[in-house]
């Protein structure tokens, strides 16, 4: 679904992403790790060109993102942003339908569109259609967040770090949200994080990057039993020892 | 009051066709140079630098600069044209540097988003960046509109009427009513325009479609009657109409209302009165034949436009050669002389006169150190005052220069010393001020003359003939009383100028 190779990026002398190439297959999610300036998010924007690449190529569905216009490209994938990025002088349903509006449906196919989508992402329609973005909590911000990348069904998505301001309980409920969704509707998706935790959950594949370089991509279970190198392997630690102690707790309170 | 008030809807329509399309233009200038500055940043110091360099010219001589610009492009360089070129020009700072803040100030993560969701560049300026910026934008357009009002007042110099016009005639003829109506009147349209350019801004922030459409249909109609009655007003410029010129003190604005109420009655012609004009401004738009008729003096003539220094013994000498040179260098017709002379004369209070001894103004030019002089706008930059300097060898303490209608007023009250009067103001024998003897000759004669432009020689023979029944008729007497009547009693131009007409009828009525 979504190949890169030799994907490199350059700023003058500074390689900030070095010669990379990646695979997403049809409905499967990848999860981008790494800590900050590792190039994850550079890679992401890469996609949908955001960032132009300095060398490589990206191909979705076995095309060359560089031979379609941009704007049309960016149409077709989903994206959300770190920072949410919802547009303060339209209302909820104006930000959900943006996309699908640019792509010249008419009025009443996108208020239907934008009813649905709401639904989809556990919002009223009714209740928040109409509102101003900044009358919603974080959590519900993200999930018209969510609404609007998909609202022209695309079947690639790129999340940037999508609930990384969020507490943690809302957190989970936009993971469980967004792992049914994505099921549902067989998404494609690259998914940018630098939380271990986050990424061991939903990830069915995990790639980790380090300053520029692809250190090592497998499935959960692959990295948690046979990390790389010592980088990966500090990667695995934090949640594998924070689980032992919440297992102790749970073995030592008296039941 | 009722008298001013009946000019008010001339004056505010005139006003509001100059500050409604110079602010339609100047907006519509601004709001793309400053979304081009944004996307071409090597723009930025050019555009901007020069939009400043604009706003710091003292805004009265960026309309006056217009007369000769436009001068020298053969174009219309009195009146509408200037002032609007002037106005636009002058709004354009605020809306640009706003458009550029406004834009500057949107959050580059919204920016990023338009582009993710697929917008084009020109989507994203239209959906994201400009709905983004308006508040800012409009904030622009609000300061552009308030300075622009009130700037417009000083369009009536370069005669394109304005509620300016209210202010210029009234201070000088000391019509406190006419100044007031004036600023009030201005003051209220600056309110209400802002007030307009507010409501549309709120109208949007609210997203209340139902406001946004009563605030536009609002502007929408004050630009539709504006225009109109601006295409009317340009149009009626082609019809057979004679403009009388008048510059900017009391003596010109009877003479230019006695000039067309002679005309209007002898020939029938329709006339409009160009009232205020800046004082070259005045033989310039003659010249250019944007007015018709005015009345200028045989010295002024003589040294601002021929720019001769010495003149020759006798009126009659310099009214030939100014005759000529005016026939031949500028095509423009001496119609004749109205009879009296209207000079340049240095004036003290009578009392300090006696008390050192001075009669002429050879005797200042011992005690001139320890005196102050006070002088019109032009006086202390024209020949005469150099004439005068340099044959006395005056050197004052101090030359003041101040407006001619506040000199009296300043001499009288001891805040000066000596005046650069006009001979005919009624004021000198009203602040019992005595005129000193020239007795060198240096000040040239200063004969009231009508001078008669291009156009009416050619074309209306039977106006300019209308024009020389009056000459002769006027002496420095008359003038003095009619004078006197505008500043000091309060009557209008118009009225001192009618009883006059009335008069000269009654008299040559045969008996």
């Amino acid at each position: 679904m979504i190949e890169t190779a030799g994907l490199t990026k350059r700023y003058g002398d500074v390689v900030v992403v070095d010669n990379l190439s990646l695979h997403v297959s049809d409905g499967e999610l990848l999860v981008l790790l790494g800590g900050s300036g590792s190039g994850k998010t550079t890679t992401l924007k890469m996609v949908n060109r955001l960032i132009e690449p300095s060398a490589g190529r990206i191909t979705i569905d076995g095309q060359d993102t560089a031979t379609i216009e941009a704007h049309d490209l960016r149409r077709r994938i989903g994206y959300v942003f770190q920072r949410v990025g919802l547009f303060p002088h339209m209302t909820v349903a104006e930000n959900v339908g943006v996309t699908v509006t640019l792509l010249g449906w008419d009025r009443t196919r996108v208020r239907r569109r934008v009813d649905e989508l709401l639904e989809l992402v556990e919002l009223d329609p009714a209740l928040v259609g109409d509102r101003s973005p900044s009358e919603l909590s974080g959590g519900q911000q993200q999930r018209v967040g969510v609404a609007r990348a998909l609202a022209a069904s695309p079947r690639v998505m790129l999340l940037d770090e999508p609930f990384g301001a969020l507490d943690p309980l809302t957190r989970d409920r936009l993971q469980q949200s967004f792992l049914r969704i994505r099921r549902q509707l067989h998404l494609a998706a690259i998914f940018v994080t630098h939380d271990m935790v986050e990424a061991l959950l939903i990830g069915d594949r995990i790639a980790v990057m380090h300053e520029g370089r692809l250190v090592q991509i497998g499935t959960p279970r692959e990295l948690l039993r046979s990390p790389a190198d010592d980088y990966v392997r500090q990667l695995m630690e934090t949640p594998t020892r924070q689980a032992r102690v919440v297992d102790t707790l749970l073995e030592d309170s008296p039941a | 009051m009722s008298e001013q008030l009946a000019l008010l809807p001339g004056y505010l329509t005139a006003h509001l066709q100059l500050t409604l399309f110079a602010l339609l233009i100047g907006t519509a200038f601004s709001v793309p140079a400053g979304v081009l500055v944004t996307r071409m940043k090597w723009l930025d110091q050019p555009v901007l630098g020069t939009a400043s360099v604009i706003q710091t010219i003292p805004s009265l001589a960026l309309l006056a600069i217009m007369v000769p610009a436009l001068a020298a492009l053969g174009v219309q360089s009195i009146g509408f044209l200037p002032a609007f070129i002037g106005l636009t020009l002058y709004s354009v700072l605020p809306i640009l540097r706003n458009t550029v803040t406004g834009l500057a100030g949107v959050d580059p993560a919204l920016v990023e988003a338009a582009r993710g969701v697929g917008m084009t560049p020109m989507q994203r300026l239209r959906r994201v960046e400009l709905p983004l910026a308006m508040p800012v934008i409009l904030a622009g357009i609000r300061t552009s509109t308030v300075l622009t009002v009130g700037v417009a007042t000083l369009s009536t110099p370069v005669g394109a009427p304005s509620l300016g016009n209210y202010i210029f005639s009234g201070l000088q003829t000391r019509n406190l009513t006419a100044v007031l109506v004036g600023c009030v009147a201005a003051a209220v349209l600056a309110q209400v325009l802002d007030g307009l350019v507010r409501g549309l801004g709120a109208a949007f922030a609210r997203r209340k479609r139902g406001w946004a459409a009563v605030v536009l249909t609002v502007i929408g109609v004050l630009y539709a009657y504006t225009g109109v009655s601006l295409v009317r007003d340009l149009g009626a410029r082609d019809a057979g109409q004679v403009v009388v010129g008048a510059k900017t003190f009391t003596e010109q604005y009877i003479l230019a209302e006695i000039l067309a109420g002679q005309i209007a009655e002898t020939t029938g012609a329709e006339t409009e009165v160009v009232s205020s004009l800046g004082s070259t401004v005045a033989f310039d738009a003659l010249r250019a034949e944007e007015i018709d008729v005015y009345v200028d003096y045989s010295g002024t003539i003589w040294a601002t436009i021929m720019q001769r220094a010495a003149a020759p013994e006798g009126r009659d000498a310099v009214l030939g050669e100014v005759t000529q040179f005016l026939r031949e260098e500028h095509g423009v017709e001496v119609a004749g002389a109205l009879g009296f002379e209207n000079a340049y004369a240095l004036a003290m209070r009578r009392q300090q006169a006696e008390e050192i001894g001075v009669s002429g103004i050879g005797d200042l030019t011992a005690y001139a150190r320890r005196l102050d002089i006070g002088g019109d706008y032009e006086f202390f930059g024209r020949p005469e005052w150099a004439a005068i300097r340099d044959t006395y060898g005056l050197a004052f303490a101090t030359e003041r220069t101040m407006d001619a209608s506040l000199m009296y007023q300043a001499v009288a009250s001891e805040q000066v010393d000596v005046i650069s009067a006009f001979s005919t103001d009624g004021r000198i024998a009203a602040f019992d001020l005595v005129v000193l003897d020239d007795e060198r000759g240096a000040i040239p004669p200063y004969d009231a003359l009508i001078l008669v432009g291009p156009r009416l020689v050619r074309e209306r023979p039977d106006v300019v003939a209308a024009l020389r029944q009056i000459t002769g008729t006027i002496d420095a007497d008359r003038m003095r009383r009619m004078n006197l009547a505008v500043d000091q009693d309060g009557a209008g131009p118009a009225a001192v100028a009618e009883s006059f007409l009335q008069e000269l009828r009654a008299a040559r009525r045969p008996q």
